[in-house]
């Protein structure tokens, strides 16, 4: 059973044991608007929680994604290169970015369950 | 009814009423002129002008002879003269009205600067010429130098850059050799830039080779100078600060980052892109600036935006005018030379960043326009500059949200609250305005302020024009609030072309045309 977990840079994790999945969040997407480009992260990189591996770019603007945990990334969603309107059609579904290893499973506790999230955007 | 003599009506028949969705036969909307792609008017068979057939040769390209046409459309003169005609006629500029795009300081372009520029002793000189020929453009390059160095009260004037991002790479380049000479160049990594930068300022740094490190803003809007504390250290190379800063404000601790990154090592870069704000009110160098490029086609009111070449001089401290660019300005007995060759040079040149010494053109204007002023004349259009914004800032609170509290510099920059659960976007607001005849403000930029809209108005304007602009912009907003969406979601109704389909323009652009039958 997986867990979902949410990073303050409005990404979210799908955890399952040690690996995870990852995108942006559906509250993300819709403030970006239109997605109409995605740079995914090298498979079998290393990465360290908070460092920019990815760019998701919208009509509006440029963002980076950040690795919401230290860890090695182990698939990048190819299809998203051609089709990068899945983010904005599903997003925390067939619109992730990338799955990783995670390296040390303490720093997922600083992160935000799906309730502290919807907490987190509220305005 | 009125007639003439000769059965023509005189005065409107009907009720003068006339379909909202008329369709026209020829796709034209009256006198806006529906204009195809050239390709699309002219075509290959046809030639505009009577040009002799090529005599017998030989060829002598080595068998690398063209072996297909190239598919160029031929067009008459009128052809091509009405397609670039109407194409103007499309087009929004300073010249048909207020230009509010904020970051961009769109100001009128004075005529007398375009006079001046068109004497042919300045438009007809070759940059190839003999410098004993070109004494008096070299000199009045030499004084436009002299005014930038007294405006700003720096050491030393790079010329060449050829823009505002140009001008930052020449800036970070000298920053760059005075590390590289100070042999820290592996170590001095770092950049902080503020969140609220123009993108040109990472980009800049990152080009020149360093890490950018960004710095969030405090809730005023302006360089949180807490979390700037924790950032410095000995592998800083330097800072790239706006001044005003993107949010139209003036960043208040500015003295004491420079003496905060000037004890670590480090160099302060300013982006002058916002010295409308400031000119002849503060000077640059008592900020403890390092380097700054100025945009001469923004400050100095030479063309911009489509209308002519852009001119980025930078003006620079006492530690980094060693390592100006190449060609530079020196004196020689009554007259001047450029220093062309770093073997020339008693300095440390970084390099030559461009062909030639710069936008001659651009320099002619932007004096023209300083000694049309004088200096009592440039403070006074800052002075406008920022009165006018605070006009606008003052008038539009009433019904708009202004980001942050209290005055602003020469830029007014509201956020989206105010259309909140209206159903409305910053980007609808701005396309309704392109009905009301305006060109939209600066939109969704600086980043850090949601749904931001920025208003520079320049000292151009009248209070009678600001006062028309304001009016739409008020009935515009309580429109939104009112519930009427359908005027702004499907805006622009007015304008030569709907809205434009920006997604689908980034997903599968057509950069070229291609003949349909290739």
């Amino acid at each position: 059973m997986s867990k979902l977990y949410y990073t303050e840079d409005h990404e979210w994790l799908s955890v399952d044991g040690d690996t995870a999945t990852v995108g942006i969040s559906t509250y993300a997407a819709g403030q970006l608007g239109d997605v109409v480009f995605v740079e995914l992260p090298e498979v079998g990189k290393t990465v360290k929680k908070g460092e920019d591996i990815a760019v998701v770019e919208s009509v509006k603007s440029a963002s980076e994604i950040y690795a919401p945990v230290s860890g090695q990334i182990t698939a990048a969603n190819a299809a998203l290169e051609d089709a990068p309107e899945t983010v904005n059609e599903d997003a925390q579904g067939a619109g992730w970015f990338f799955k990783m290893t995670i390296s040390d499973a303490a720093e997922l506790s600083g992160l935000m369950d799906e309730a502290a999230y919807a907490e987190f955007t509220k305005e | 009814m009125a007639m003439n003599s000769t059965g023509r009506p005189t005065a409107p028949t009907g009720d003068g009423l006339c379909p909202d969705d008329l369709k026209t036969f020829s796709g034209s909307r009256g006198l806006m002129q529906q204009e195809p792609l050239l390709h699309e008017v002219g075509a290959p068979e046809k030639c505009g002008v009577d040009l002799p057939d090529v005599p017998e040769h030989t060829a002598r390209l080595g068998g690398l002879e063209r072996d297909k046409t190239i598919g160029l459309p031929g067009l008459s003169e009128p052809e091509a003269m009405r397609h670039y005609v109407r194409l103007s006629q499309r087009n929004y500029a300073i010249d048909l009205g207020l230009y509010p795009l904020g970051s961009c300081t769109m100001k009128h372009n004075p005529r007398l600067n375009e006079k001046l520029a068109r004497l042919p002793g300045f438009a007809d000189v070759h940059p190839l010429q003999p410098q004993s020929t070109v004494q008096g453009a070299l000199g009045l390059m030499a004084e436009l130098s002299d005014w930038l160095v007294a405006i700003t009260g720096m050491d030393a004037v790079a010329l060449p850059p050829k823009a505002g991002a140009h001008g930052e790479w020449c800036g970070m380049m000298c920053i760059r050799a005075a590390i590289e000479e100070r042999g820290e160049l592996d170590t001095r990594r770092r950049v902080l830039v503020p969140e609220s930068a123009h993108g040109t300022n990472p980009a800049t740094a990152a080009a020149c080779g360093f890490e950018i490190d960004e710095l969030p803003a405090d809730a005023t809007g302006r360089v949180d100078m807490e979390i700037l504390r924790t950032k410095i250290g000995p592998d800083v190379a330097a800072i790239m600060l706006t001044n005003p800063n993107t949010g139209g404000l003036f960043e208040r601790d500015i003295r004491e980052i420079a003496d905060l990154v000037h004890e670590a090592g480090g160099y302060f870069y300013c982006d002058g892109a916002n010295l409308n704000a400031i000119m002849g009110k503060t000077r640059v160098r008592d900020l403890g600036v390092d380097a700054m490029h100025i945009n001469l086609h923004k400050t100095f009111s030479t063309p911009h935006g489509g209308g002519g070449p852009g001119a980025g001089p930078v003006v620079l401290s006492k530690r980094l005018s060693n390592y100006a660019p190449l060609p530079y300005l020196v004196r020689n007995g009554d007259g001047w030379a450029l220093i062309e060759e770093a073997t020339q040079s008693e300095a440390k040149p970084f390099g030559r960043m461009s062909a030639f010494h710069g936008q001659m053109g651009m320099f002619v204007r932007a004096l023209a326009y300083m000694m049309s002023h004088g200096a009592d004349g440039l403070r006074q259009v800052s002075e406008d500059a920022v009165l006018n914004a605070n006009y606008l800032l003052a008038r539009l609170s009433e019904e708009m949200s202004p980001a942050f509290d209290g005055v602003c510099m020469h830029e007014a920059l509201f956020d989206d609250a105010f259309l909140k659960d209206t159903g409305v976007t910053t980007l609808d607001f701005a396309k309704a305005m392109i009905d009301e005849g305006y060109h939209p403000m600066t939109m969704y930029f600086p980043l850090i302020v949601h749904g931001a809209m920025l208003i520079e108005p320049t000292e151009t304007e009248s209070k009678e024009s600001l006062d028309r602009f304001a009016d739409s912009l008020l009935l515009l907003a309580k429109m939104a609030k009112s519930g009427d969406t359908a005027r702004f979601t499907a805006a622009p109704a007015l304008a030569p072309l709907r809205r434009l389909d920006e997604t689908r323009a980034a997903r599968t652009p057509v950069l070229r045309w291609k003949a349909t039958d290739a």
